[in-house]
């Protein structure tokens, strides 16, 4: 199985274990991607103004590129780039009048992107695509007794057209790590939005809504909390310290990207994460469980 | 919403509601006001009018209180409100309706250089992008 992958700004930075865990773990189970040559921010955050065709032309260059690149399936890693660019294909799908626009606006490119010749796909999606038993046969450490949370967020879920599992109880990522041999805890924030950008100028939404979303994790008996999105990952693993300054009382939980998980069940080299990203050390659990 | 205030149609200023239909393409006349989106909104206790509301004074043509509203600048277009519209609604693209219309007209919504530096340094590039996105023409 071979497919584009399109990495997109933050797994090149701060979401650098998504990148070299999710990689690592494909590589094992088999399936080779390849970075696109050439690639653009997807924006973030898709642009739900209908009538600005200018924010979907980041989006689309990078889909131009990917048509480019031969294969059919392209994997966006970064679940806000996943649901921009899937979002983007459905904005201009069948729209030609939208599409010619666009294209007058793309001086470099060549190729004419239609919207029906790539399929965008999470990594969720595509360990399902692989399927549970070779999932199974690739982990090693079989009796590793660990309480996970997985955590959604909203990319992978909403809005409905670009949905990868039901939008009110997702079990996708369940699945995976029941596969892998780890107690799922389910809790009810699971799904509700981490206060995304607003991080940047108002932080108290992302505090409120983290300390929400880790006390239920925490409560229902979770040791580690995974999730896919790198702006989910920042917004619930460095504001625990801010929130355990404020509160000693608030019990912290390790987070980590659902990939890295999966690499060390696989027994996969340890190397490959680089546990200073991380502002709450996974590391003590991990060795506590055997997995270090 | 103003209260006992009574409603007339020299109120309802019809190209405020025209510029928002077209920017976000949502008919909020299929909205019966059940309030399943105030209800799963997870940002609604930030906000000064609650997402159903805002949608009520769409119908009724309160855009100037709308634009000066605090409402659409929280909401961080999760699409929860969307999903459990029995009615189709897509509340999430009014607010994308609202902030467009105010920054149309002010280009920037706060101010950037607000920003600690501190905290500027730490944010990865999904946070600021995604932020200017929503906050920036």
């Amino acid at each position: 199985m071979q497919l584009s992958y399109y990495p997109g700004c933050t797994l090149k930075t701060d979401g650098k274990n998504f990148e070299t865990s999710a990689l690592a773990v494909l590589k094992h189970l088999g399936v080779s991607v390849q970075e696109l040559e050439d690639w653009y921010c997807c924006g973030v955050c898709f642009s739900q103004a209908q009538d600005n065709l200018m924010q979907q032309l980041a989006p689309i260059r990078t889909l131009v590129k990917a048509k480019e690149s031969g294969n059919r399936q392209l994997l966006a890693l970064c679940t806000m780039c996943y649901n921009t660019l899937k979002r983007s294909i459905e904005f201009i799908r069948d729209d030609s009048e939208k599409l010619d626009t666009i294209h007058q606006f793309m001086d470099l490119e060549t190729t004419r992107f239609y919207g029906n010749e790539i399929d965008v796909i999470d990594i969720l999606s595509l360990l399902r695509q692989i399927g549970p038993d070779r999932l199974k046969t690739a982990i090693k450490k079989t009796d590793v007794d660990l309480k996970v949370a997985s955590y959604y967020g909203c990319m992978l879920l909403r809005p409905g057209e670009v949905a990868i599992d039901s939008p009110d109880d997702p079990v996708i990522m369940e699945e995976i790590l029941d596969t892998a041999g780890c107690e799922n805890v389910y809790f009810p924030f699971r799904t509700e939005c981490c206060g995304s950008y607003q991080i940047v100028n108002k932080p108290d939404i992302v505090k409120a809504r983290a300390r929400k979303i880790i006390d239920s994790a925490v409560k229902n008996g979770a040791e580690i909390m995974v999730m896919l999105c790198p702006l989910c990952y920042f917004n619930l693993d460095e504001i625990q310290r801010d929130i355990q300054k404020e509160d000693k009382s608030f019990q912290t939980i390790p987070v980590l990207y659902i990939t890295q998980l999966l690499a060390l069940l696989m027994g996969l080299e340890k190397d490959i994460h680089d546990f200073n990203l991380h502002s709450i050390d996974p590391r003590p659990v991990l060795k506590r469980k055997g997995l270090l | 919403m103003p209260k006992n205030k009574a409603i007339s149609s020299r109120q309802i200023r019809s190209e405020d509601m025209d510029q928002l239909k077209d920017i976000s393409g949502v008919n909020v006349y299929a909205c019966y006001q059940c309030g399943n989106c105030s209800a799963a909104c997870p940002a609604v206790d930030f906000m000064d009018i609650p997402p159903h509301q805002v949608i009520r004074m769409v119908q009724l043509g309160f855009i100037d209180e709308l634009v000066k509203s605090e409402t659409p600048w929280i909401c961080a277009a999760c699409i929860t409100c969307t999903v459990k519209c029995p009615r189709g609604v897509d509340i999430a693209k009014v607010m994308e309706g609202l902030r467009q219309i105010v920054l149309r007209s002010d280009f920037e919504h706060g101010n950037l250089s607000e920003i600690e530096e501190k905290v500027r340094k730490k944010l990865p590039q999904i946070a600021l992008i995604g932020n200017f996105r929503k906050t920036i023409l």
